[in-house]
């Protein structure tokens, strides 16, 4: 037995394919999941990945967070289940504050996609306990709304609560405040982060690294030691 | 029919690179004295049927759980006055 984590195809979702190849490679099995189906498929995990949904139309994530399979994400996120969102998936988790703050256009206004180097803030969620807390990874970037907001107390709650999951070293591709990449809730099941992972996991392509696969081993691990 | 109009603003102490944009474009079309710029949505609703408290308690509803993301903007919703409509189309 093996874990089976969901991805979820959204219209606009770019990243799927690559996101079921890096669970596969992790040694999990991909379970396709559709907007429009409330039902999970049962599965243990799910990843909103990275595109765009319902052409990010109002704003990003805004319509996805109200479509039928967020409904029960939702619900089941509440009650433990672990999610990660990637890239348009951490957008999508602000909107339906499962991860507080909010996304907004980049400082810059252009999209930007580079190699970025990020530090693992909190290697103990149920997405990154494969990392060493302090450990620096390069992972692909690729958005125009990456630019991560919240209000000084939340900012601050974030802060002292290790809540803050990764962080941007060297540049701040997007204005982010605190430099935030990516969050984790009070819990460690929801994870969200701009940078994709999933394009980082097989020495052929990228940054020829494969600084993303723990990501899935660590969800992976988690689900069958369970 | 009566039109109900939300206008969704960043919050004020939220960056608007946009609107700085615009703002920066300004003095190159010849308008000086323009010191800031923010931009923002206006949403028109169509309203079948009277618009009463009820209908504005829900369209306040809307504007707050979707229209607007209330961690980074702000709304204000009101009534379009029908006669400024009929002075607009003619």
């Amino acid at each position: 037995m093996t874990a089976r984590i969901g991805v979820v195809t959204f219209p606009g979702s770019l990243d799927d394919r690559d996101t079921q190849r890096a669970i596969r490679l992790a040694g999990a099995e991909p379970v396709a999941l559709w907007h429009k189906d409330k039902d999970l498929k049962q599965v243990d995990a799910v990843v909103l990945c990275g595109g765009f949904s319902y052409g990010d139309y109002l704003r990003a994530g805004a319509i996805a967070r109200f479509s039928p399979v967020m409904d029960t994400i939702i619900e089941q996120a509440r009650a433990g289940l672990p999610v990660l969102g990637i890239c348009n998936g951490f957008q999508i988790l602000t909107e339906a504050h499962l991860l507080p703050g909010a996304m907004l256009g980049n400082d810059h206004l252009h999209f930007i996609c580079r190699d970025q180097k990020l530090r693992v803030e909190n290697a103990d969620t149920a997405w990154t306990a494969d990392y060493e807390a302090g450990q620096e990874i390069h992972i692909p970037l690729k958005n125009m709304d990456g630019r991560y907001v919240a209000d000084r107390y939340t900012l601050d709650q974030l802060e002292a609560e290790g809540r803050v999951a990764f962080r941007y070293l060297d540049f701040n591709p997007n204005g982010s405040l605190n430099d935030i990449a990516g969050i984790t809730n009070e819990a460690g099941n929801v994870v969200g982060l701009m940078p994709h992972p999933e394009h980082a996991v097989e020495p052929l392509i990228g940054t020829g690294r494969t600084d993303g696969l723990p990501f899935f081993t660590s969800i992976l691990k988690k689900l069958v030691t369970a | 029919m009566a039109r109900v109009v939300v206008d969704v603003m960043l919050k004020p102490e939220i960056l608007d690179p946009q609107g700085q944009a615009v703002q920066r474009a300004l003095p190159r079309l010849g308008f000086d004295g323009i010191s800031d710029v923010r931009q923002g949505k206006r949403f028109e609703l169509e309203v079948d049927g009277p618009v009463d408290d009820a209908v504005l308690a829900r369209i306040r509803e809307l504007a707050e759980s979707f229209l607007a993301n209330t961690v980074i903007e702000d709304f204000t919703v009101r009534v379009e006055d029908p006669a400024e409509i009929a002075e607009a189309v003619k």
